[in-house]
Parts: structure tokens; sequence; C-alpha cells
């Protein structure tokens, strides 16, 4: 059986996602610590809220080097909303510090008619990705945020893998090899949302 | 595009949807994660639970019953009613809500909201605002006062001036109910509304009054909001949610397709 480990460093709500996985199959185990991640095909570092706090969490319970060497070996690794900025190399929220496995940071909206960004939008992908098999090109996804990635460097273009229009467009979902992130919240979602977790599960199942 | 969020909502008390006129005459409605988990396939953008259990003896009741919905209904979950203190938040978002609204409590603490926003984010953070009209002098604009504990108690606020004030505090969001229209369904308060949205950055969100699918176009269009909240017209299923989108649709405001029908 496929097993994912979902990263509670106190941000936000583990049970949708908890739900969501083991309704597509696979063993959910909640990692609050490096020996949680034995014996994981998956990784999942959930979140809403501030970066630096975030980054602070799991500094304290020293999941910092264990993320950036999954990472490092390219293993499945998904990161949702907040979990997803960490990627990059600081936020703009709060000027933290963060992963830096990716280049660029996490850039308040601009031209937004309201902020939060909060609801239903569309999530238009540039190109075909695994983690979307099954879910309609112009499916919603849920969204509840303020800043969104902004990637920078020579693959830039490659890592934007969908966008979304909140006045201006914005990056809403990254990937680079096993590595995927998506701004909105899969767990909150609907049937694309279930899809979309039981797709990375799956992925995780045929990468191990 | 942003689709504008249709959100039923829901009277919990003692772990059980009740419904009757707030606090009064409750009968009991069924299960909350059930009657969620339908409001969710029928098209819900989001859920509210709002919890008028007594003090504080339905804590873990209201824990469990939440825990139980983010199982079932995989859309957003907004919780209101009895959160005072940050670990209370704290408490209520673990077990599974995305949001928690705060209403008497921000208004005797607004503190509370800069606490709770700074500890989770202000997305997490909804401010309830319960407004009634205040007569107005001729030739004087409209207003309107904010009162709480369910209408029973005036404050003396300035309805818009506290939304400013709560949004500079943190608020990611208002729920914007006006009192005098709550359970009448003589329609939204779109003065109201559009007084705090043209004021404020963050979504608003409508309540109180909504007879049929009409009203929820006039609370976006003219009232300025974001979404629209109802509660007695969906449990008496007298509109589906459904139809509430058509006429949204038909009026030219975006919304997410109900999941299986058509597009």
């Amino acid at each position: 059986m496929t097993r994912i480990a979902v990263v509670d460093y106190g941000a936000g709500n583990l049970v949708s996602i908890d739900q969501a996985l083991r309704s597509a199959g696979a063993e959910v185990v909640i990692a609050r610590a490096e020996p949680d991640l034995e014996g994981a095909d998956g990784l999942i570092v959930p979140g809403v809220g501030a970066a630096r706090p975030a980054m602070e969490r799991l500094r304290r319970r020293a999941l910092v080097g264990p993320i950036r060497r999954w990472i490092a070996a390219d293993r499945p690794f998904l990161g949702i909303c907040l979990g997803m900025q960490l990627l990059f190399d600081g936020s703009d929220e709060d000027g933290a510090r963060t992963l830096g496995v990716l280049p660029g940071r996490a850039v308040r909206l601009v031209g937004a008619p309201h902020l939060p960004h909060i609801g239903w939008n569309t999530v238009r992908r540039r190109r075909p990705h695994p983690l979307f098999a099954g879910v309609a090109a112009d499916a919603p996804f849920y969204f509840v945020h303020s800043y969104a990635p902004r990637p920078t460097g020579a693959d830039a273009a490659d890592v934007a893998l969908a966008v979304t229009d909140h006045g201006p467009d914005f990056v809403s979902a990254v990937a680079r090899g096993h590595l995927a992130g998506v701004q909105f919240h899969p767990e909150r979602s609907g049937r694309d949302g279930l899809r979309l977790l039981a797709n990375f599960a799956l992925l995780a199942g045929r990468a191990a | 595009m942003l689709a504008v969020r249709v959100i039923p909502c829901l009277d919990v008390a003692g772990g059980r949807v009740v419904k009757g006129t707030r606090f009064v005459d409750l009968v009991d409605e069924g299960d909350p994660p059930e009657l969620a988990e339908r409001y969710a396939r029928e098209g819900a953008d989001e859920i509210v639970f709002l919890d008028i259990t007594a003090a504080t003896e339905g804590r873990a009741t209201l824990r469990d019953v939440v825990e139980r919905t983010a199982r079932r209904a995989f859309v957003p979950l907004t919780v209101g009613g009895g959160v005072r203190t940050t670990s209370e938040m704290r408490e209520v978002l673990r077990a599974g809500a995305d949001k928690v609204s705060l209403n008497t409590a921000a208004v005797a603490d607004p503190a509370l909201v800069w606490r709770c926003a700074r500890r989770f984010g202000s997305q997490a953070v909804v401010v309830a605002i319960d407004a009634r009209r205040i007569v107005a002098l001729p030739g004087r604009p409209a207003a309107w006062e904010v009162v709480v504990k369910g209408g029973r108690e005036a404050t003396g606020l300035d309805a818009v001036a506290w939304a400013e004030r709560a949004v500079e505090l943190g608020a990611g969001e208002l729920l914007v109910t006006s009192i005098d229209r709550d359970g009448t369904q003589s329609g939204y308060d779109t003065a109201l509304l559009r007084a705090i949205a043209d004021r404020v950055p963050v979504p608003v969100v409508a309540s109180g009054g909504a007879a049929g699918p009409s009203d929820f176009v006039a609370a976006v269009l003219e009232g300025g909001a974001s979404a629209v909240l109802a509660a007695s017209i969906f449990h008496r299923r007298r509109h589906s949610i459904a139809a509430v989108k058509a006429a949204m649709a038909a009026a030219g405001i975006p919304v997410r397709p109900v999941p299986g029908a058509a597009a």
C-alpha cells in the first residue's frame, strides 16, 4: 500500500487531507518528526498562514533538513498553499527565508479586485501533468490566500505548471520532476480535488 | 475567473442541526455532517456552521461535529459561535474548519481579531457583523448600528466603521447580516452591503433576508457581495442551490457549476 507522510507543523487542518488520501486507498502517516518519514512513498506539506512562523515550527521539529533532502532526491512531493510557497527562496509577506529549493519568491497578488483571494477559481494548465489526470481543463479549485509564488531563473516558465486569474494571472501550480505544488486547496475542492490527491498517491506509489 | 460563492448556513446546537427562530422553538433537523455533505453534493461552495450552543459545555461536541464534517464534505467549512480565544480557535481549526467567524467576542475585545490573524493568518479569520438600520434623520445618509448576542444587545458602534476597523485588525472576510431582514424573507439589505463593500478590500458575505434567487443576484450586483449566505430557504427546500446559481449565471455573475450538472 502506498504510504503518504503528511507533515503536521501546527499550520491548519489535516483532517480533510487525511480522509481524502485514505479514500484514495493510501496509508497516511501524520509526520511530526524525521522518523515519521521512514517508509513513506510520498510527502505532503500542507499549511496556511504566514511563512516565518511556519519555518520556525519546521525548524523546531528538525524537519527542514529532511524535507530538503527528500526534494533533492527527487522523491514525490506535494506542497499545498503555504506548503508550496515555502519551496521558494522567501516570502514578501513577512520577509521570511524559506526552503529555497525553487528559485523565486512568494509575492502579494497585485491588481486583485479583493484580497484575500477567497473562493473557487479556474486553474489553467500550461502543459499536461499526471497530477491533473482526469480533471477537466476548466475545473475550479478552492483558493484562500493573498500571496502566490513568482518563479524566477532559467526554468521559471517550465516550473509554472498552471495559472489562475484574479486581476492579472498568477502561478497557481508548479512542478519539476517529482516535485509539485498547488496554491489552491485540493482537500477543499470537491471531487476534482480528491482526484488530484488520489493522482498524487498513485504517482508516489509508482515512483517508489 | 473567481466565482461568487453560494453558502448554506446551518445552525448547530448540541451537535445537531436545529431549525427555529434563532434560539427559540428549536426543532431537530438532523446530523450536521450528513446535511453538509448533501449541500456539498448539491453545489454549495462553502458551508457555515453557526454554533448556538450556550456557553462552554458544547465545545467537545462541536469539535466532533467539525471533524466528522471535514471527513465527509470536501468543501470549505467556516465555524461561528462561541470562540473567544486563540486557543479555542486553534481547536476548531485543528478539528477541520478552514475559517472561524468571530462576532460578539470581537466586539468585546477587538484585539482578539488581531491575535487570531497573527496566529492563523487573515484568511482564517472572518468577522461577523450583525447590523441594525438606524432611523435616519431627514436628509442624512443611511446608517447601521452593530448589535451583538443574536441581536439582543445594541453596541452604539457604527457598522461601517467597525467593518473598516475589523479589516485593519486582520479580518480576511466580513460576514454581514442585516438583523432587520434576518428571518423576514424580504431580501438582503443591499444598501448595508454596498456601504461596507465599498470601504473594505476583503470579500463581503451577504446574510439575512434571502427569499428567492433574485435576492442573491441583488446582493452581488447592487450590494457588491463576493458571496451570498442563506439558511432557511435552502433548509426548507424552497429553492435549490442549483436554481440560485442558474439565476446568478443568467444575470452574468460568475458561479461554480453544480458538480455533475451540465456546464
